[in-house]
């Protein structure tokens, strides 16, 4: 223990009670703190999102099953969707970012600690509205409940005429609200990456997670503001008797899918773009080598940033927009899987001719690699249009995108949990524990969302509440349903472990994994003030050069 | 490693970076950009496609006067932060007041024009696509008016209290951005609606 | 230097890549006895358009998957951390122009020639030129069934699409005008064409020429409110003399039949008429299924359930019974009636 830490007695300690504990967290301005309330929260709500996909899959096992009536079954995948995109993913990510981004520059919180609070409450509060509809959201006979329009919502279904009572303007309100919070930390984000880094920490000096997190906040800022300006829209639609999206008095309901897919597809490089950041941060370490070619990964980052605004509409390839408009959307589309592509090859570069340790963190990246492979590949055949004329709205995009979003994004997250939870909780985790989550969930993932492209190849649109037999159907949707089985295993297991670790693990480093980015030079966890001197750096791994004093990065960079 | 500082031998590193509340700014300012954007481009989607009802060429007067009201305070706030910045408190306080004045006029002229189309010509929101587009941007960017008019306000209050120093001046230069913002996006707005729209 | 073992491998390893191709190929287009709805069992120009590219697509993106997989696998075997490892670190390489060079420009000219495979077939559905013998049909979508008219023929129906097998030598397509009542739907019968979407004030339109009879199936694609998923969709493809007399048929309003008079009369005071039209008689509501001929579809409620008197009644006394949440209320009447009712809708052939 370095005797830079002010230790307080342990009666201090033990004497403060659980309220004041409380509201100190409840009024907590502290970025790490933050960053575990965002963390805590999506967790929350990853469980109910994973009960909501239960649900779906439980009832899609057999045709004609009657787990669900077909309007529980469409509030179901409506609600998954909207929790897992806005109240798991998009929270968790923000935590991660809130946590490291201060530590990984030098910094001793974020640029403004309130907005920073602010923001979290009010992602918080969106999630809580968005539920609430669950009891207040009662309209006409039949009409309330949870909202039922899918998670993008097409006009002219919540028009007021065919959306009865409220349950659509939960939707809105909580999307809204939790809206406002995300571009307050996107702003938060990028004031603190350009104004608070350490002496000698260029931009070309950050850490890949920082830049990544960096262009991720400058799309929330772009991407997130036309969601919020079509969400008025409707309000106005529905409570004005406005005609934004109205087709009876001329509206359009296709520039509703204009506007939501302008947010939509750049939304889904927002929640990619830190699971390519965790990635970034934990190959290099396992694989004992610097990432490979920095500038290229930046480059492509920002060029991914740029083309991912120009794709939106080839989420509507079936509209009817004309072949033009189709020809220019499948050309860029086609185009920001070369920058993409270039992340794959500069990762396998990486780790080739490294030094390989199959810790629990570098085996789910691992997997990452290989799925987001596969999952990419999958949106290089989408963006062909007119396979997408067959395979749009079907089985086969919903195993696309599970396939990036739980097989790239969830497994990186994972990775994520397990290599950074020591530096958070001062703990390590059990290794046992969490290669057994790894192969549950791997299990499990493969036997959903691998055969879940079948059905769709084979004609099974989405958003179905039961399926004919005799459309060759019925075997792959029982195989996808057992492996959800599998992976809720894996997740309790998780959670388990996290849990079992925080309490009774054994106390961790503060660099247990020899890694070499500035979080890993404080204690785990860090104190309050994060670092008892602002660090002053001269390379893109600081303790590298601090351990390799002969050797160091700034010579080579 | 518990080491909590990575000092390297003593060089004087030239060390600047933006300052924080002008990023941060900037950064709202674009999002809010991107919010407008979006009701502009409704807006010119929709002109022409209303099956009924009055036309902006029926209904429309160009506010000449209010929007000289509105582009001059960007004027009077731009001199009111240099004044803060050389120290001079009363001429701030007095340009402020303008600026805040300039505002509120052209509020005013909103307010009367939306009173004369809703109860002379029988122009809502929900009369037809022109109505929901018109109010709805107009509206928007009154809505953003009235909150820079509420931390002009805000800060006009403390001047009077007389806690306003020239040392604010970055502060204030911050909160001018934002008036700036709302200035720039009525030009665009004037644009759209009272020229390209008719 | 080359030698014969390398030849032989080459050509080998060619030989097996044609073979699995063309195998791939014949296999997909096996799935029809699988699946009915496949996209491997095209029929119709659009479709076999469309299975063209995505087996050019499906190639491409299957080998890059095989090369980089096989990289990926390599590089976690051969670079891990052995038992016996002296505990350096590794050469630290921080990157390499000319290979980010390589690995740009390769992914850039695949997509080259993907994007040209595409355009292509784009051009080549949604530019195409029909000939003039091409039927027309509008497709209406309502929630949760389809209304077709065929404004050439003074045809009006639902729910069974009806249209002539098309020669491969002289062509008679079938051209759909897509066009919605309500909310958005979408019209995919996989072994006909791609989906197209029906909405509100933004009519669409596709063309398909099926070179086989017989009855190919689908559903609406894109989530339309409750009962989404029983809006099937039945398209019969007919020799051109069958279709010719299915038209006829279709034309001549409802035979008035004394013997149903009751359940004519029942259908006429009750709600009924308000939704439905029979041609000939006092019914020309529009919000529901035209019931001329009624009993000429093998269906009823958008392909819910199979036109048996049983299951008509059953619909007509409890529509929830089958679709819950479909348009069509329960009509509240007492078993007299509503026998004396389907009996009269028996007769609407």
């Amino acid at each position: 223990m370095s005797a830079d830490v002010i230790t307080l007695p342990a009666t201090e300690l033990a004497s403060r009670p659980i309220v004041a504990r409380l509201h100190e967290w409840v009024t907590t301005v502290d970025h790490k703190r933050l960053g575990i309330l965002y963390i805590i929260y999506a967790l929350v709500f990853l469980m109910i999102g994973g009960i909501e996909a239960c649900v779906i899959r439980i009832q899609l096992i057999r045709p004609h099953n009657d787990f669900v009536s077909p309007q529980v079954f469409n509030r179901m995948f409506t609600m998954h969707g909207t929790t897992m995109i806005f109240f798991v993913v998009m929270p968790v990510l923000f935590g991660f970012a809130n946590y490291l981004i201060p530590l990984m520059i030098g910094a001793r919180d974020m640029a403004f600690p309130r907005l920073n609070a602010f923001s979290f409450w009010m992602t918080a509060f969106g999630g809580l509205l968005l539920y609430f509809s669950l009891v207040g959201a009662n309209g006409l006979y039949g009409a309330g409940n949870a909202p039922d329009v899918g998670w993008f919502a097409y006009a002219p279904l919540t028009a007021q005429t065919f959306s009865l009572g409220h349950s659509t303007d939960f939707w809105i309100l909580g999307i809204l609200v939790s809206g406002f919070g995300s571009i307050g930390t996107a702003i938060n984000m990028i004031a603190t990456v350009l104004c608070m880094r350490c002496p000698g920490m260029t931009l070309a000096k950050m850490p890949l997670f920082v830049w990544l997190n960096f262009v991720m906040a400058g799309l929330v800022i772009l991407a997130v503001s036309p969601l919020t300006a079509a969400q008025i829209m409707l309000l106005v639609d529905r409570y004005l008797g406005g005609h934004f999206f109205d087709t009876q008095a001329g509206g359009s309901a296709v520039i509703w899918m204009h506007f939501f897919w302008i947010f939509g597809h750049p939304e889904v490089y927002v929640l990619v773009l830190p699971a390519f950041a965790f990635v970034s941060e934990i190959i290099p370490v396992f694989s004992r080598k610097p990432i490979f070619g920095y500038s290229v990964m930046v480059g492509a980052t920002v060029a991914i940033g740029f083309i991912s605004m120009s794709v939106w509409a080839h989420h509507m390839f079936t509209v009817g927009m004309g072949a033009n408009v189709n020809t220019f959307f499948v050309l860029s589309t086609m185009a920001i899987a070369v920058p993409t592509g270039i992340k794959i090859f500069n990762w396998l570069a990486t780790m080739w001719g490294g030094k390989i340790e199959f810790k629990t963190p570098m085996v789910f990246c691992i997997a990452f690699l290989f799925q987001f492979l596969a999952a990419g590949l999958t949106g290089v055949m989408l963006s062909a249009a007119p396979f997408t004329w067959h395979l749009g709205n079907s089985y086969f995009v919903v195993a696309h995108f599970h396939y990036v979003i739980v097989g790239g994004i969830l497994f990186s997250l994972f990775g994520a949990f397990y290599y950074w939870f020591p530096k958070m909780s001062g703990k390590m985790y059990s290794e046992t524990l969490g290669k057994l989550h790894f192969w549950l969930f791997f299990i499990g993932f493969h036997l959903t969302f691998d055969f879940m492209h079948v059905p769709g190849l084979l004609g099974m649109p989405r958003r179905i509440y039961t399926y004919e037999p005799g459309r060759g159907w019925d075997t792959w949707n029982l195989i996808v349903t057992v492996g959800v089985f599998f992976q809720a295993a894996g997740i309790l297991v998780f959670l388990g472990n996290l849990l079992w670790s925080y309490f009774r693990g054994k106390a961790a480093a503060g660099d247990p994994w020899d890694a070499w980015t500035l979080e890993w030079s404080t204690n785990s966890p860090p104190p309050a003030y994060n670092f008892h001197t602002i660090p002053k750096v001269q390379s893109r791994r600081p303790l590298w050069d601090l351990k390799h004093p002969d050797d160091p990065d700034w010579k080579y960079e | 490693m518990n080491a909590t500082s990575v000092a390297v031998a003593e060089q004087k590193i030239d060390w600047n970076r933006p300052e924080r509340g002008r990023v941060g700014m900037f950064s709202l300012i674009g999002a809010e950009a991107a919010i407008f954007t979006i009701f502009v481009v409704a807006y010119l989607f929709y002109v022409g496609k209303s099956l009924t009802g009055p036309t902006p060429k029926d209904v429309l007067t160009v506010p000449v006067f209010y929007t000289i009201c509105l582009l001059s305070s960007s004027l009077t706030i731009h001199l009111a932060a240099k004044s803060l910045r050389c120290g001079s408190v009363r001429s701030f306080g007095v340009l402020w007041l303008a600026t805040i004045a300039l505002g509120a006029a052209f509020l005013y002229g909103t307010a009367s024009e939306w009173h004369r189309l809703i109860y002379e010509e029988g122009l809502t929101i929900s009369t037809n696509l022109f109505g929901t587009t018109y109010y709805s941007l107009v509206g928007l960017h009154g809505f953003h008016v009235v909150v820079g008019l509420v931390g002009l306000s805000i800060v006009m209050a403390l001047a009077l209290l007389g806690k306003v120093r020239s040392d604010h001046a970055q502060r204030v230069d911050v909160l001018s951005l934002y008036w700036h913002f709302v200035d720039a996006v009525w030009v665009v707005v004037f644009t759209v609606v009272y020229v390209l729209g008719r | 230097m080359r030698s014969s073992g390398a030849n032989g491998w080459l050509s080998g390893c060619v030989r097996i890549l044609v073979v699995s191709c063309l195998s791939t190929v014949a296999l997909a287009q096996r799935t029809h006895s699988l699946s009915p709805t496949s996209i491997f069992a095209p029929v119709s120009t659009p479709a076999r358009s469309i299975f063209g590219l995505s087996i050019f697509v499906l190639a491409v993106t299957a080998a890059i998957f095989v090369v980089v997989f096989t990289l990926l696998f390599y590089s976690v075997v051969k670079f891990r951390k052995r038992n016996s490892d002296d505990g350096r670190e590794p050469p630290q390489v921080y990157g390499s122009n000319q290979v980010e060079i390589a690995w740009t420009v390769i992914p850039v000219l695949i997509v080259v020639a993907l994007f040209m495979a595409t355009a292509r077939v784009i051009a080549d559905i949604q530019k195409a030129s029909l000939p003039a013998n091409t039927i027309e049909v509008v497709a209406i979508g309502h929630q949760f069934w389809w209304e077709y008219r065929y404004p050439g023929r003074e045809v009006v129906t639902a729910n069974e699409l009806h249209v002539p097998v098309s020669d491969p030598i002289h062509p008679t397509p079938t051209f759909i005008k897509l066009v919605s009542a309500d909310t958005d739907h979408s019209f995919w019968v996989p072994r006909l064409a791609g989906k197209t979407d029906l909405i509100p004030n933004h009519p669409n339109s596709m063309w398909i020429d099926p070179q086989e009879t017989g009855l190919y199936l689908g559903q609406c694609a894109q989530y339309c409110g409750t009962q989404h998923a029983k809006m099937l969709l039945r398209v019969y493809v007919q020799s051109k003399d069958e279709f010719d007399r299915w038209i006829q048929q279709q034309r001549q309003p409802a035979l008035v039949n004394d013997a149903v008079s009751r359940g004519q009369r029942i259908f006429e005071t009750t709600a009924c008429i308000n939704c439905h039209t029979v041609a000939g008689t006092a019914a020309n509501g529009r919000f529901g299924p035209d019931l001329t001929h009624l009993m000429s579809r093998d269906t009823i409620a958008a392909g819910a359930a199979p036109n048996t008197p049983n299951n008509l009644r059953l619909w007509i006394e409890n529509p929830a019974a089958i679709k819950p949440g479909s348009l069509m209320p329960a009509m509240q009447l007492d078993d007299r009636d509503l026998d004396a009712l389907t009996t009269y809708l028996e007769t609407l052939r």
